[in-house]
């Protein structure tokens, strides 16, 4: 089918001015942008304090985040494949909903629903001195329910093809039904937990909308690297812009080749 | 994309606590994360009563950011599918140098924040930009008006089609395309007749995955559109704006009627899922 004539070289070079115009072009631009000053110039960016508070911020919120995500996104995907419930279905279809609702919607829900103003808001604040909204707390919600599908359905198919054989040969044999777990079905899920959690975590550090709206933009206190690019480029500081810029798509890209990579090697060791 | 749930018994259990253990957790997780925040926004929303929620959605800034989203949104559709099916047609049936680095490139919209998209293209296109003064010179401008925002929006919705597409491609293998070939088919025809039926539901359910995305877009837009009220702001850029003014009642409107046109693309979600496994 791939013969080289006029047809097939057209397509070719089409998708190549596409992806070169969209992808490769403004990536270059951001690169460019943030070593303009060498590297020097980029690491005396990354460490001014407020662009390091923010980037540290970013990294331990998103990483509390997706340990939670792994536990409770496992735990989802478990009690949906293997539990029958009235109604499990239709939430095994809301499970999506994050994937679809804009994530500024997210924010104002979170904000309608913990806001200081709110009810339940203050209430958290005067009985346990509990701030969410405007603190890491609530980064961290909004990133749980942002991120919230990825490891349930990386989870969920694994669950689904496991061989139960094994699992019955555990238990006859005496094992009690935490042993079957640890020993024989979370080995078989480990791949898929991983790949979810690192997808989660990876998606969780350049989010914007639903942090801007919960968390603000309060240098030291809740601005996240995302926000923190937002004010250098209203600020007029390119370079602070472009050299966290360019932290965060090295950091998170390289999350997703990591997974790219991991994928490929399970499916070949599966095919053998 | 996910298949269909199906059950898978676990074996007797002996411990009878687990079941209703897990369960309750898990339910109420969903509960807490999910619906308490949902129906939350559709309480507020219509606190005033459905009369102020309408008179809402008929201001006129209000319907000009929901007319923005739309075009935007089909523009996106219409332009990362076309482009979208020959990516993946390029990358699944063509060998060529370089087409495992093109391959990892698709992805990089999922890595990149939306602010930071948005910031590439000011750095491209803006004052000091790349390409500003050949701009000027064309008088075109693309920051800060409809065209940055139309290509922010591409941008940050461009792989879903191409991921979609390509298992199914590769699926469907070269056989009955080499058929068609041999039966005297030329390329177009046999790209509509073979190909498309078997991959049309896929590419459906790649352009749902692209206009909620580009539907819900607000970090990319917001940095390169200057959300001109009337003019460059689109529903998500409005809420934005009116969180920050204080008008809630406003936010809250348009936010439900944003959470309630992603229920329907759910619901379209699903539809097509099932329609896929049916085919396989």
């Amino acid at each position: 089918m791939a013969k080289t004539n006029a047809g097939a070289l057209s397509l070719r070079v089409t998708a190549l001015a596409y992806l070169a115009f969209m992808l490769l072009i403004p990536l270059a631009a951001v690169l460019q942008d943030g070593f303009r000053n060498g590297a020097a110039g980029f690491l005396k960016s990354l460490l001014n304090p407020a662009a390091w508070h923010a980037f540290k911020l970013t990294l331990w919120t998103a990483l509390l985040m997706a340990a939670i995500n792994a536990v409770m996104g496992t735990l989802t995907a478990y009690v949906l494949v293997r539990y029958s419930f009235p109604g499990r279905s239709l939430i095994n279809s809301f499970i999506d909903l994050p994937f679809a609702i804009p994530t500024l919607v997210t924010g104002v829900m979170l904000v309608i629903l913990y806001g200081p103003q709110q009810a339940l808001g203050s209430w958290l604040k005067h009985h346990w001195g509990w701030e969410i909204i405007f603190a890491p707390t609530g980064i961290i919600l909004a990133l749980l329910f942002v991120t919230f599908p990825l490891v349930v359905r990386t989870v969920e198919p694994l669950l689904m093809e496991i061989d139960q054989d094994q699992e019955e040969a555990s238990r006859t044999l005496g094992a009690s039904s935490w042993t079957t777990f640890w020993r024989v079905l979370f080995p078989a899920i480990l791949p898929g937990v991983l790949t979810g959690t690192l997808l989660s975590f990876s998606r969780a550090l350049g989010e914007f909308g639903s942090v801007v709206v919960v968390a603000g933009n309060i240098p030291f206190k809740s601005q996240t690297a995302a926000v923190y690019v937002w004010g250098e480029i209203e600020s007029q500081n390119q370079q602070g812009a472009s050299a966290m810029s360019v932290m965060l798509v090295a950091l998170s890209f390289f999350v997703i080749l990591l997974v790219d990579w991991f994928e490929k090697r399970r499916r070949s060791v599966h095919a053998r | 994309m996910p298949a269909e749930i199906q059950l898978v018994k676990p074996i007797i259990q002996r411990n009878p606590w687990v079941r209703p253990c897990l369960l309750s957790l898990v339910l109420g997780y969903i509960a807490f994360l999910i619906f308490v925040p949902v129906g939350t926004l559709f309480f507020s929303a219509f606190s005033e009563g459905a009369v102020s929620f309408f008179k809402v959605l008929c201001r006129w800034d209000v319907l000009h950011a929901f007319g923005l989203t739309f075009f935007l949104s089909v523009l996106a559709v219409l332009v990362n599918a076309v482009f979208g099916l020959i990516i993946a047609w390029v990358l699944v049936r063509h060998d060529f140098l370089g087409k495992k680095f093109l391959n990892a490139l698709v992805d990089l919209p999922f890595a990149v924040s939306p602010v930071v998209a948005g910031y590439m293209l000011i750095l491209l296109f803006g004052r000091t930009g790349w390409c500003h003064a050949w701009l000027q010179a064309a008088g075109i401008k693309i920051v800060f008006s409809l065209p940055g925002m139309a290509i922010a929006t591409a941008f940050v919705s461009l792989p879903f089609v191409i991921r979609e597409v390509m298992p199914v491609l590769q699926e469907i293998g070269l056989e009955e395309e080499q058929a068609a070939h041999t039966l005297g088919a030329n390329g177009w025809q046999t790209f509509w007749r073979v190909t498309f039926p078997s991959i049309r539901w896929g590419l459906l359910y790649g352009i749902t995955l692209t206009f909620a995305r580009a539907m819900g877009e607000f970090g990319a837009l917001f940095v390169v559109s200057g959300a001109v009220s009337g003019e460059t702001e689109t529903a998500t850029l409005f809420v934005f704006r009116a969180m920050d003014e204080r008008m809630y009642q406003e936010a809250y409107a348009v936010s439900v009627v944003l959470a309630a046109v992603s229920f329907f693309v759910l619901l379209a979600m699903e539809a097509l899922k099932k329609r896929i496994h049916e085919e396989i």
